[in-house]
């Protein structure tokens, strides 16, 4: 609404304009197009680098793009809705794969995003009272944020060695929790190594856009409310919680997308050796792609989860949407 | 008003260079090479050495070499393995490919099903000096059987079963001649407390996973793929052949439970250079590395990867590198000449060492070790005990589940399971369905 209402003065100011300055024809043709020129360029290459590979992408899922064809693709053969049958059809070996790498990122994302928001919102909250030396823990706990994904990963799966890695090191070696060596990056702990690395990367943001959120609460409210015998946790949940509302409607949405299309991570912990454990939807369609060579059917996998992102998008946003409009 | 309009004209000459920069790049990129005139050609080495720049350096004196002598200038660039496959996919779906390519030998038929490569049909045979230069195994990793091959064999690799000598005289073992003794040999040298292990294997590397469920089906005569093509993983040959291989870890418990998340056979082979384990197998490139961890060439022995008893005599697939040429290239002739230069004789000797390959020609004799006997021994391997892996089109995606499906069971295993021959038998059905469904 308050865009609408920006716009009104803006329009009725120019509008007058022409009349009184009668120049040649040209140029209030010329001013009215000129928005749309300078918006050109970003749409065309919005065009270029979203909507077109997007649209060859969809184009691919239809046709039989496979090994034989992708020296000259334009001659792949139609292969109508084939590959979705191949990636649906959950009594073969490739649908089945496909549904069980969902049900795994399903789990991944709701308890990454779950445990990364929780995180971020206690570092947040708990900073937000200034004492010596908050800007140095601040500053700390951003490093994961500002460290390039690749190194901060491979770190990680340096960590998760079994005979060298740090964290086995700490577990059995100094600790004694366990005689036995566990393994974390093959097997069933391959789904905590991933989600804890994917909190540890991803924490961070929530904490950031917490934090700044959290600056626009005037501190009078909590005063009143502390006047009112409102403990710390009541504070939180009737002052804090429903004035980041519009905060946190974004960053939930905004951590789902990314932990459900997360690629790196995987791909960077488990290398080519992935477990099954921790195979991520996107990891699961790269692979059904570039190791198979199947780009048709990859494209088709892809086209599923667009799909459903949209899907999930589409009804947060409607519901969330319409909550808010109640509230 | 002015400002306006010129506004207007610097974002649409923007726009203009924008679009402009667009169709520049695609021109730009496609180093297709020269054109006529002294030619250039692009060539993607494959990582033989001991690093990128190490092979850079084995690889510019030689490819001088060739400028001299014919005029024609070569770009070199070297490609690390995990990129090549990837790079060579890429090359293929754009067109924008080098003249010549190194590739592995085991994805030659179905890199040739791509159509994206030069068949050497019987002028660019002869152009690169005849078929008859080669040996014929070698050469037969070429392409599918029957057709015109799209590569030609460059380095000629070969496993070998190594032990280290010390051990096996102090438990007065002699080397293993059947699976049935090695795996005894191992038993005896492994001693968990200590750390000390039979053997090392790459459990975690798909690639290694998977030569290994092929040469153990090989010598229980078992075939992956039939004549048609179509892949007959679950056979019981095949069946038994990956649980004999899954066993060295489950039931002989002669490989560290670790080496599942051994992800490629550097990590192996440096266990047995560092003494941890008595024996590895690995492809004779392994040299440069045991010498570089402090092993003597004198203090490990080679012999043949061993069948069990009364099994076929496969103790190694076809292993190697090919060259190929870009069917795109612009310079047929030149990178045909250049094939001919890589594959003579001379450049041959000069690579084997550094590379530590076999020759690829009949009648050469390998230049990686001084050891005469090691030599001998994967010179015998390479010419008569190997099998090449499927000539299919399909192929690289039997690598790729069958090898991920042992990935997966070696893991089992490691952290506690059980894996029993049914198991077995549903994960390469698994991947036989999934081979089926994208051929």
């Amino acid at each position: 609404m308050s865009v609408a209402t920006h716009e009104t003065p803006v329009t009725a100011g120019a509008t007058p304009r022409p009349k009184k300055k009668r120049g040649p024809d040209r140029r209030p043709g010329l001013s009215r197009s000129l928005p749309y020129l300078l918006l050109a360029p970003a749409v065309l290459l919005e065009l270029l680098i979203h909507i077109i590979p997007m649209l060859v992408g969809i184009w691919m899922s239809f046709v039989k793009l496979t090994k034989f064809f992708i020296a000259n693709w334009s001659a792949a053969p139609w292969a109508g809705f084939d590959n979705y049958k191949v990636a649906v059809d959950i009594n073969n070996a490739v649908g089945e794969g496909l549904l069980k790498s969902f049900g795994v990122t399903i789990i991944f994302s709701a308890v990454t995003l779950a445990l990364s928001w929780a995180l971020g919102m206690a570092a947040a909250v708990a900073l937000q009272p200034a004492f010596k030396g908050r800007s140095i823990v601040r500053t700390l706990f951003l490093v994961p944020y500002a460290l390039p994904a690749y190194a901060g990963i491979l770190t990680w799966n340096f960590m998760l060695q079994r005979d060298t890695g740090a964290v086995n090191h700490v577990l059995v070696d100094n600790l004694g929790l366990t005689s036995d060596r566990p393994f974390w990056l093959i097997g069933g702990n391959a789904l905590i190594s991933l989600i804890t690395v994917a909190v540890w990367k991803l924490w961070t943001f929530a904490f950031l856009t917490l934090m700044a959120g959290l600056q626009s609460i005037p501190n009078d409210v909590y005063e009143a409310a502390s006047v009112d015998g409102a403990g710390l946790v009541r504070q939180w949940r009737h002052i804090t919680l429903p004035s980041l509302r519009p905060v946190n409607l974004v960053l939930v949405l905004v951590l789902f997308l990314w932990t459900f299309s997360d690629f790196n991570t995987p791909y960077v912990l488990f290398g080519t050796a992935q477990p099954p454990a921790g195979d991520l939807i996107t990891f699961h369609i790269y692979n059904a792609s570039f190791l198979t060579w199947n780009f048709g059917s990859g494209a088709a996998m892809s086209v599923l989860l667009l799909i459903f992102l949209m899907i999930v998008t589409g009804a947060y946003l409607l519901v969330t949407g319409r909550r808010s409009r109640r509230a | 008003m002015r400002l306006r309009s010129l506004v207007a004209a610097v974002a649409v000459s923007a726009l203009g260079i924008s679009l402009a920069a667009c169709g520049g790049s695609d021109s730009g990129d496609s180093s297709g090479g020269g054109g006529g005139g002294d030619a250039t050609l692009t060539y993607w080495a494959s990582n033989q050495g001991t690093s990128l720049d190490n092979d850079k350096q084995v690889l510019t004196p030689v490819l001088e070499k060739f400028t001299q002598e014919t005029g024609v200038k070569v770009n070199l660039e070297v490609i690390g393995w995990n990129d090549l496959q990837t790079r060579i996919q890429t090359a293929i779906t754009s067109g924008q490919a080098p003249d010549v390519v190194n590739i592995g030998n085991t994805w030659a038929a179905s890199l040739q099903a791509t159509d994206a490569f030069l068949p050497f049909d019987g002028d660019a045979m002869t152009a690169i000096g005849g078929k008859d230069k080669f040996v014929p195994t070698a050469l037969a990793t070429g392409g599918k059987e029957g057709t015109d091959p799209t590569s030609v064999p460059l380095y000629g690799l070969a496993y070998g079963l190594y032990y280290n000598k010390a051990m096996f005289q102090q438990a007065g073992l002699q080397p293993p001649k059947t699976w049935e003794e090695m795996v005894a040999a191992a038993k005896k040298l492994t001693n968990p407390a200590k750390n000390q292990w039979g053997m090392a294997l790459a459990a975690g590397s798909y690639t290694e996973n998977v030569h290994f469920a092929f040469i153990n089906a090989a010598q229980n005569k078992s075939e992956w793929f039939n004549a048609e093509g179509k892949p007959t993983f679950t056979s019981d040959g095949n069946v038994q052949g990956v649980l004999r291989y899954l066993d060295l870890m489950q039931k002989d418990k002669v490989a560290n439970p670790s080496n599942a998340q051994y992800d490629n056979g550097t990590k192996a082979v440096n266990d047995f250079a560092t003494k941890k384990v008595a024996m590895v197998i690995n492809q004779n490139n392994a040299n440069s590395s045991i010498v570089a961890n402090g092993m003597k060439p004198g203090e490990y022995g080679v012999v043949p990867f061993p069948a069990p008893a009364g099994g076929e005599q496969v103790a190694s697939h076809v292993a190697g590198i090919n060259l190929s040429i870009f069917k795109t290239t612009k310079n047929k002739d030149a990178a045909l000449k250049f094939v001919k230069y890589m594959t003579d004789a001379p450049t041959q000797t000069t690579l084997g060492k550094p590379f530590a390959s076999l020759p690829v020609l009949k009648d050469a004799k390998p230049a990686f070790t001084s050891d005469a006997a090691e030599a001998a021994t994967f010179s015998d391997i390479y010419n008569t005990k190997s099998k090449p892996l499927p000539l299919v089109p399909a192929e690289d995606q039997y690598e790729s589940t069958v090898g991920k499906a042992m990935n997966s069971m070696f893991a089992k295993i490691a952290t506690g399971g059980t894996v029993t021959a049914d198991e077995v038998k549903a994960a390469l059905k698994t991947a036989e369905d999934q081979v089926a469904a994208s051929s």
